[in-house]
């Protein structure tokens, strides 16, 4: 029987997309590494409601502070209190609560936070910053003076003012890293936008009667986004570790709020009687960010149908 | 004598059309009054060497010249309106449906992210209304070639075209039905411009093309408009030959098909020779002569014509090729009277005082010359 060969679904659209897109994912074992902790670390946040019951965190059991008692390792320090028989992974901190089930809280606190900021920076950046450079003149003097005026102002400073000025929680928090996180998106997008007009597709565009929307956001935009789509997933990483600085100088909503760098400034009152509460938590900073920065590394080869012929 | 342009089946006529470009170092007078016209359902060719003034002209009519360029006079009358004098958003709806452009170069002129047919039917789905005539005729078209290959029709297709047969009236389609006709309308047009397997090329992205296909798409995106007019600004440049001869044929095929006139931009005379009707010689931003293709390699009349035609390499002739004496004029200062006067041999007293107009020579011949009476 002869094979018959495949049937141009299977070779064009969108499952054949995929597939090709996860045969280069292959290719790249950097790149692999950085999306397999990235997939990891947001399938954890998802299902982390249904691992930990999210109001625990409000949960102390003073009784049961600061004790390790997982088997597979003794930190051969003295003075660690026993665990009354129960086993926690990762101990517990001192408030008396599991690290594992508040950390396995954090990560979609820290990942929705990173999500948020970085998300609106892009839609405020794609809008901004191609109107500037497609308008031009006096809008895009008046939209690049702005985004100057917040450049030029610190931006851990600026987040810590916010914070102070309008009071400690989540939203304020995600507000703060917002505020100085946008302007580099809208100058990126009004870079990429730029040397994107000018290429002799929109002069095509402009000749069949396109009309200028239609140019900028079907045609300019997509061409210009895989740089940002680049920078927003190298974002994610750098987010998660402002946030966490930010919270680690004790910029948060309630101490006891399970949130990473919370969790590691919690922890580092007890750094030689209870090391894991610091270590734990400061190291899933690290791999994640790492995680989202490896992943923005080659996402761009991946995606971009300019390079992945 | 006979007016340019006073023809009764014109579709596009320029008159008198100059257009300087404002530049830091002065101003270039780039067209000085062009005139020409294209009759229905003819390919005139617009030959020149470069920097005459032939792409100019070609965006002025559509309206696509840069910033710094400024038309000082003229028109562009296109089947009765005059395309200079109407507002930016009438032109950019004559761009959309009545002339269309195919630039020189294939590989730059798509958007390198979107698949061919998404960029085939944005046409389309940017102003339906304007097409959706054209989408139902084209589906009962198929319909019916259907019936006829058959001998009847399958239950499914008769009801549909009697859907199709009502829709037609009220001229409205619902938005799932509009999809699925463009995309018919589409692939029927990429059949037309013979791009093998047109569903699969549909969904492919440019750099998936070759050049030869890429032209071809191109083609067929000036096409789905049915457009009155058809510029073509030297869309062989680009090509390698053989794909060149491909792309040739098929523009005349099509302008047969789809009853298009076309106004072929090119500085290679074979290309003139091959496909035009009529032809437009342009030298420094005028038209200095224009005749049916036959007529003006048989008896070029205007110097410039001559010259041009006897620098073209040859190899079936001994006797060695010419080139025409000088440069072409910077055309900010360009010079006075006749601008070929410089260059020309048979130049004398007048030339450089007056400039010569077009006029009838012999019937449907015009030339710009002193020499024959201008």
């Amino acid at each position: 029987m002869k094979s018959k060969p495949p049937a141009t679904e299977d070779r064009y659209g969108r499952r054949a997309d995929i597939k090709y897109s996860l045969y280069l994912l292959k290719l790249n074992p950097v790149v692999l590494v950085g999306f397999i902790i990235s997939i990891v670390s947001i399938i954890l946040a998802l299902i982390s409601p249904i691992l930990v019951n999210p109001s625990s965190w409000h949960l102390q059991n003073l009784d049961l502070r600061l004790c390790w008692n997982n088997p597979a390792f003794n930190w051969g320090i003295g003075g660690v209190f026993d665990c009354t028989g129960r086993i926690y992974p990762l101990g517990t901190d001192q408030y008396g609560r599991s690290l594992s089930e508040m950390m396995v809280l954090a990560i979609p606190i820290d990942l929705e936070i990173a999500l948020e900021v970085v998300l609106s920076a892009v839609v405020i950046g794609v809008l901004f910053g191609s109107i500037a450079a497609y308008v031009g003149g006096t809008i895009d003097e008046l939209i690049l003076r702005i985004t100057d005026i917040f450049l030029a102002v610190p931006g851990i400073l600026l987040a810590i003012v916010m914070i102070v000025v309008m009071g400690r929680s989540l939203f304020v928090l995600t507000l703060a890293v917002l505020i100085t996180w946008w302007p580099f998106y809208v100058r990126l997008v009004r870079s990429q936008v730029l040397g994107e007009k000018e290429k002799p597709y929109v002069e095509r565009l402009r000749a069949m009667g396109a009309g200028r929307t239609r140019i900028l956001f079907v045609h300019v935009v997509p061409n210009s986004i895989y740089p940002v789509l680049v920078q927003a997933t190298l974002d994610i990483g750098s987010v998660i570790l402002t946030v966490s600085a930010l919270t680690f100088i004790g910029l948060t909503p309630s101490p006891l709020l399970p949130e990473l760098g919370n969790l590691a400034n919690q922890g580092i009152q007890y750094i030689f009687t209870a090391p894991w509460l610091i270590l734990f938590p400061g190291l899933t900073i690290l791999i994640i960010s790492l995680g989202f920065n490896l992943l923005g590394d080659g996402i761009r080869d991946i995606l971009d149908p300019r390079l992945r012929r | 004598m006979r007016k340019v342009g006073s023809e009764g089946e014109t579709i596009l006529a320029v008159n008198d059309l100059k257009v300087i470009f404002h530049t830091y170092a002065g101003d270039v007078k780039a067209l000085d009054g062009v005139e020409l016209f294209v009759r229905k359902g003819e390919v005139l060719g617009l030959v020149g060497e470069s920097g005459c003034g032939k792409s100019v002209t070609a965006l002025a009519i559509v309206g696509l010249l840069p910033p710094n360029a400024e038309i000082v006079s003229g028109k562009a009358v296109l089947d009765g309106t005059d395309l200079l004098g109407m507002g930016e958003e009438k032109l950019r709806l004559t761009r959309l449906k009545d002339v269309a452009i195919v630039f020189q170069d294939p590989m730059t002129y798509l958007n390198p992210v979107l698949t061919i047919g998404l960029q085939i039917t944005e046409i389309v789905a940017s102003q339906p209304d304007l097409f959706i005539p054209e989408l139902i005729k084209n589906r009962l078209d198929e319909i019916s070639t259907i019936e006829k290959a058959k001998g009847e029709l399958v239950p499914k297709l008769q009801v549909e075209r009697e859907k199709l047969r009502a829709k037609s009236q009220t001229n409205r389609l619902g938005n799932e039905e509009l999809t699925r006709l463009t995309r018919l309308y589409a692939t029927s047009i990429l059949k037309s411009v013979r791009l093998p397997e047109p569903e699969k090329v549909f969904k492919m992205y440019p750099f998936e093309l070759s050049g030869g296909m890429r032209q071809r798409a191109m083609i067929a995106m000036a096409l789905i408009r049915r457009p009155k007019l058809l510029l073509a600004d030297e869309i062989t440049t680009a090509l390698d030959v053989t794909v060149q001869a491909q792309a040739l044929q098929l523009l005349q095929q099509l302008k047969e098909v789809i009853d298009t006139s076309v106004l072929l931009i090119t500085h290679d005379l074979a290309v003139v020779a091959e496909v035009c009707d009529r032809v437009a010689v342009m030298y420094a931003g005028n038209v200095v002569e224009v005749a049916d293709v036959k007529e003006l390699f048989r008896n070029p009349m205007h110097p410039y014509t001559q010259g041009l035609l006897a620098s073209v390499p040859r190899v079936d002739l001994v006797a060695e090729q010419k080139s025409i004496q000088g440069s072409v004029p910077d055309l900010m200062f360009p010079p006075s009277g006749c601008r070929f006067h410089p260059r020309c041999p048979r130049v004398f007293e007048k030339c450089p005082v007056a400039k010569p107009t077009l006029i009838e020579v012999s019937p449907g011949h015009l030339v710009s010359c002193f020499l024959f009476g201008g």
